[in-house]
C-alpha cells in the first residue's frame, strides 16, 4: 500500500516534468533553446515515470531499471546528433543569443 | 497483484501526459525547420515509451515492458538515423 | 594481450546485457547467453572498445555507482527545476549562446562520459567534441571566458570524475 503512494508520487513528478518539456518545446524560440528545455526534462520526467511503475510493482523493477540506463544512455547522444544536425544544416541562432564560438570555430577551420 | 484504477491519480497523469502530446504534436505540424520536427519526433518517441510501460501497469500485462524497450531502442536508431541524414552524411 | 583484454571486457559487459533482457539465471539460459556474448565478442570488441578490461576494476565501478551517479541524478534534479521555472515564467528569461570549454579528462571514455552528462543537465548541451574542446550550448550565458566556462560546467562533473578516472 505505501509502496503505491509513493509510485504514484514519482509518476506524478514524473508526468509534471514531461509537460513543461513539451511546454517548453512549444514556448521557446529557436530549436537550441527548444531541445534544451525540452529533450532533457523529458528524459528526467521518463525515468521518475517507469521508476515509479517499478515501486508500484516491485517484481517489475529490473526490467524497469534496465529501461530507465538505456533512456538515460541514449537520449543524450540524440540530443547531440540533433544539436549538430541543426548546426550543420544552417539553422540560425536565436537574434538575442551573446556568443557563438562554434561558428568561429567552423569559420576558422574553412580558412586553415 | 494487478494495480487497481481509484482515485484521481491516473485521471491527472493521464491529462498531463495528453497534453504534452498534443504540444509535441502542434510543434511537429508548426515547426519552421526540420530539425525543429526531429526534435519533436524525439519528444514523442520517450513519451510513448512511458506509455507503455504505463500500459503494462494499467492493463497488467508484463509483456509490454518488453515492447517498450524494443521501442525505445528502434527509436533511438531512428532518430539518430534521421539527424545523420539530415547532416548529410548517413 | 591487449586483445585479449578488450575481448574479455566486451564479452563480459555483452553476458551483462544478455542476463538483464532475460531476466533469469538458468543454467541453459547462461550457457547461450556465453556462447552468444563471445561470438559476437569477436566481432566486435575492436570498435566496442579502447581500454579493455580497466573499465571493470572494481574502483572504477564501486566508485562510478554509488558516487558519481547519485551525483549526475542530483544536478539532474537542480537543473531541471532551474528550466522547468524559466519556462513557466511569463517572460521568458533566456540568455542562450555557445561556449567553447576545455577539458581536463584524457581517455575517449572519460571525454564520453562528461559530455553526456553536460547533455544530461539541462540548460547546457554538447553541440560537439574536438580534441579536448568542447562547443555547448547554455541557456544562460554567464560567461564566455574559455578558462572560467571551463569550470563552471565540466568542471562539476570532472571535479567528481578525477577522483576514480585519470
Amino acid at each position: 500500500m505505501i509502496g503505491k503512494v509513493i509510485g504514484e508520487i514519482f509518476m506524478i513528478i514524473g508526468g509534471i516534468f514531461m509537460f513543461l518539456a513539451s511546454l517548453g518545446l512549444l514556448r521557446m524560440p529557436d530549436v537550441y533553446n527548444r531541445m534544451q528545455t525540452s529533450t532533457k526534462a523529458v528524459t528526467l520526467g521518463a525515468m521518475s515515470s517507469i521508476l515509479g511503475v517499478g515501486i508500484i510493482h516491485p517484481a517489475w523493477l529490473p526490467k524497469c531499471l534496465l529501461i530507465i540506463i538505456f533512456i538515460l544512455f541514449t537520449n543524450p547522444v540524440s540530443a547531440h546528433a540533433i544539436g549538430r544536425a541543426a548546426y550543420r544544416t544552417g539553422v540560425k541562432l536565436w537574434p538575442g543569443s551573446k556568443c557563438d564560438k562554434y561558428g568561429e570555430y567552423l569559420k576558422e577551420e574553412e580558412n586553415a | 497483484m494487478p494495480y487497481e484504477i481509484h482515485g484521481l491519480m491516473p485521471f491527472i497523469y493521464v491529462g498531463l501526459i495528453m497534453l504534452g502530446v498534443v504540444f509535441s504534436l502542434i510543434r511537429f505540424l508548426v515547426g519552421p525547420t526540420a530539425p525543429d520536427r526531429v526534435v519533436a519526433t524525439d519528444i514523442l518517441t520517450t513519451i510513448t515509451t512511458v506509455v507503455l510501460v504505463v500500459l503494462a501497469l494499467f492493463f497488467d500485462r508484463q509483456i509490454y515492458l518488453d515492447v517498450a524497450l524494443v521501442y525505445a531502442v528502434l527509436a533511438f536508431t531512428a532518430v539518430v538515423a534521421i539527424a545523420r541524414f539530415l547532416e548529410g552524411g548517413l | 594481450m591487449k586483445g585479449i583484454s578488450k575481448w574479455l571486457y566486451t564479452a563480459i559487459v555483452f553476458l551483462i546485457v544478455w542476463v538483464a533482457l532475460t531476466g533469469t539465471l538458468r543454467w541453459d539460459e547462461l550457457v547461450t547467453g556465453i556462447a552468444v556474448s563471445i561470438i559476437l565478442a569477436i566481432f566486435t570488441a575492436h570498435i566496442f572498445t579502447t581500454e579493455g578490461i580497466k573499465n571493470l576494476s572494481p574502483k572504477r565501478v564501486v566508485c562510478g555507482i554509488i558516487y558519481f551517479f547519485p551525483y549526475l541524478i542530483w544536478q539532474m534534479i537542480k537543473a531541471n527545476l532551474d528550466v522547468a521555472y524559466r519556462v513557466i515564467h511569463p517572460k521568458r528569461p533566456i540568455n542562450p549562446g555557445i561556449v567553447k570549454v576545455k577539458t581536463k579528462m584524457r581517455s575517449n571514455l572519460a571525454k564520453t562520459i562528461v559530455a553526456n552528462s553536460i547533455t544530461l543537465t539541462p540548460g547546457t548541451f554538447t553541440l560537439d567534441v574536438k580534441g579536448d574542446e568542447m562547443f555547448i550550448h547554455w541557456i544562460d550565458v554567464k560567461t564566455d571566458d574559455v578558462e572560467e566556462a571551463s569550470k563552471m560546467i565540466p568542471g562539476v562533473f570532472e571535479k567528481c570524475l578525477m577522483k576514480f578516472m585519470d
